[in-house]
């Protein structure tokens, strides 16, 4: 087994910061994806988080930060590692679901904060919620119900084909669509996880009559799907939750995407005083756009940094009472949490577009407002 | 399903089935002529990938970067044998899959440090962009119709090479014999260097063609590698025959599989139910596939 990279800047912090709780701040350890396929989330992540302590000026935030290589018996050997010697008081960063299901359960029973900058699955919104966990991000179903809701109402779509990798995050992209949308569906299709080649499933959507196609494939698999799709001749209008559209995936497709909608709880044009300062300041810090996920890590940065400014980390039940106040101005506007510690927040429809050689999102509507959901029902803390 | 869709779905199949080819036919080269199990084929199909949308990017011209994808693949191929391979031929094949293994790691991390963890655009050709109308009616993507035309242009090239050149009589004798056609006075250390950096620029060749309608991104090889992995155990190690109509076993396997089965388990179960059951089954397929040629030929079909 190839061991850990501690990258550059965790161990800068190791070497210059002295031990955190003696000025009332808080030690924060941060295990993400920066190896591998999946490594672009994981750096925007971090970069956002890092960005967020940076222009506070926190200098009584130590991060370590560690590499999971998107696998979870690496994520739950780093967070053993971080609870037991490193003796962090907050941990965070997980992209993946699974990850997150191996790793939050016991960190958050031995008494740690989780803040969750991406995964939401819905076990941990449910009757799994936990007093100690918090996901600034959103609950995995989300972004999708939002693209249900647009296509049954704005959208104006009546026979909606729908596919997603045969995964339960996958499974759960559908059923998000499915109990938002209204209209009929012409079809649905499970792919396998990883696939690279659709001409198969593109020929079944040709074929369908559909007036639209939803599709959730993260990463990698919805590069290949929509290049194909664009070159099929296939002319049926897409939809699709943010993933897909992320600002690191957007220049890998090209003009194929141009012109799809696209849901999210974020967008680079938003207009609001926190984002525009974000925005901004990532361009100027990294040299390149930020994505959705960069402003995830932004905002878990800056709820900790909220919740440090009113109580210590050491009295848990002050901390936790400030973290559940979300009293920090997110990228994202109107923010607050709900009573299983997800977050309540608009979710927009977006359009890609092309600004000089870049290609990027704009907002063209509101898919659902003040959204929370739905699994906070089963959940008892 | 009409028969139109079906005839669509089978040319799906066959293209898959050419691509797949272009990788297997490297990896079962090095297999039957070296012995040697090379992990790192999956990293060749990478690197190819990554030279032509690099090349294509900074040229505009998708001809030129197929070239550099051979060039780079051959070139990655030929270092990796002389520097790292030629040391493992006597070892066992658990030593060979430790050190290709490696291999895989470097070449991934390597390739994120010089390109970035970002997918790059590599996109078809304008000349090849678009769907054309077969006969029939069928609209197929005109990229892909010429995916199929390379594919089975390389197999034919590589036929005549192995079946009539003097450089394939030497790679059918180094299959048999490796001492004996040493004794005979072949170069048996450039020989299979050649053979080895061939292998790897039909990978890079493979990669660049595939990359342009998929993702060009770190670790998209290694899902190649297995499904070319299965190829040459259905064809029989080190037969170029038996790769081409494995991987075209396999592509259609896969592919009619996907459609076909969440159909047939439709007839007698409800739609949602169907559609699990006969995605999943159909992920499974090829390996079933696999498993029916090894109970019926344990060598493969022309091993």
């Amino acid at each position: 087994m190839i061991r850990p990279i501690l990258s550059a800047a965790a161990v800068a912090a190791l070497a210059t910061a002295a031990p955190a709780a003696e000025h009332g701040g808080v030690k924060v350890g941060m295990i993400t994806t920066l190896s591998g396929g999946g490594a672009g989330l994981g750096i925007d992540v971090r970069d956002g988080f890092q960005l967020a302590l940076k222009m506070a000026g926190a200098d009584n935030v130590e991060l370590v930060i560690e590499d999971d290589q998107r696998k979870p018996d690496v994520a739950v050997q780093l967070a053993d590692k971080m609870i037991q010697s490193e003796q962090v008081d907050v941990l965070t960063g997980i992209i993946w679901s699974n990850l997150a299901m191996a790793v939050v359960p016991a960190a958050v029973n031995q008494g740690k904060f989780y803040l969750s900058p991406n995964a939401g699955p819905s076990q941990l919104a449910g009757a799994g919620c936990h007093e100690n966990y918090f996901n600034v991000a959103w609950q995995n179903d989300t972004l999708h119900e939002a693209a249900g809701a647009y296509a049954s109402g704005d959208g104006g779509f009546s026979n909606t084909f729908i596919l997603a990798p045969n995964y339960p995050a996958g499974q759960d992209a559908l059923t998000g669509f499915k109990r938002t949308y209204e209209g009929e569906l012409a079809g649905e299709i499970f792919t396998q996880l990883g696939q690279t080649d659709y001409a198969a499933e593109i020929a079944q959507i040709r074929a369908s009559g559909a007036d639209s196609v939803f599709f959730f494939l993260p990463g990698g698999m919805g590069i290949s799907f929509m290049k194909q799709y664009a070159d099929s001749g296939v002319d049926i209008p897409l939809v699709g939750p943010a993933f897909s559209f992320d600002q690191g995936i957007l220049q890998a497709v090209g003009a194929a995407a141009l012109g799809v909608k696209n849901t999210s709880q974020w967008s680079k044009d938003l207009d609001n005083e926190a984002n525009v300062a974000f925005v901004a300041a990532f361009q100027e810090e990294y040299g390149r756009l930020p994505s959705l996920y960069a402003s995830q890590g932004y905002d878990t940065a800056n709820l900790l940094l909220s919740a440090m400014d009113k109580a210590d980390v050491g009295d848990m039940d002050a901390f936790r009472a400030a973290l559940k106040e979300a009293d920090f101005a997110s990228t994202r506007g109107d923010f607050a949490f709900a009573d299983n510690h997800h977050p309540i927040h608009d979710i927009y429809v977006r359009e890609v577009i092309q600004e000089g050689d870049v290609f990027t999102n704009k907002i063209v509507g509101t898919a659902l407002t003040d959204h929370s959901d739905v699994y906070g029902a089963d959940c008892q803390m | 399903m009409t028969l139109l869709l079906f005839l669509e779905q089978v040319l799906n199949g066959l293209q898959f089935g050419v691509m797949l080819f272009l990788m297997a036919a490297g990896l079962t080269l090095v297999f039957g002529v070296m012995g040697l199990i090379n992990l790192a084929h999956g990293s060749l199909y990478m690197i190819g990938a990554f030279a032509a949308a690099a090349t294509a990017a900074a040229t505009g011209s998708f001809l030129l970067g197929l070239a550099a994808a051979l060039a780079a693949a051959a070139a990655a191929g030929a270092i990796v044998e002389v520097a790292v391979i030629r040391r493992l031929y006597p070892r066992d094949h658990l030593d060979q899959v430790l050190a290709t293994f490696a291999l895989i790691l470097i070449f991934s991390e390597g390739t994120r440090w010089i390109f970035g963890s970002f997918p790059l655009f590599l996109d078809t050709p304008p000349w090849l962009s678009g769907p054309v109308t077969l006969p029939g009616g069928i609209q197929y993507p005109l990229y892909r119709l010429a995916l199929i035309g390379v594919g089975l242009a390389v197999a034919a090239g590589l036929f005549l090479l192995i079946a009539r050149t003097r450089l394939g009589i030497q790679i059918r004798a180094g299959e048999s014999d490796r001492e004996m056609i040493a004794a005979l006075g072949i170069d048996i250390s450039r020989l299979y260097t050649l053979v080895f950096a061939l292998g790897a620029a039909l990978a890079g060749l493979a990669g660049a063609l595939v990359g342009a309608i998929q993702s060009v991104q770190v670790g998209m090889g290694e899902p190649v590698l297995i499904l070319a992995f299965v190829v040459i155990v259905i064809g029989g190690i080190g037969s170029i025959k038996g790769a081409l109509v494995g991987a075209i076993l396999v592509g259609l396997t896969d592919t009619l599989g996907g459609v076909l089965l969440p159909l047939l388990f439709g007839v007698f179960l409800d739609p949602s139910a169907a559609m699990s059951i006969g995605s999943a089954l159909a992920s499974m397929s090829i390996y079933i596939l696999m498993a029916a040629v090894l109970v019926v030929k344990p060598q493969g079909l022309f091993g």
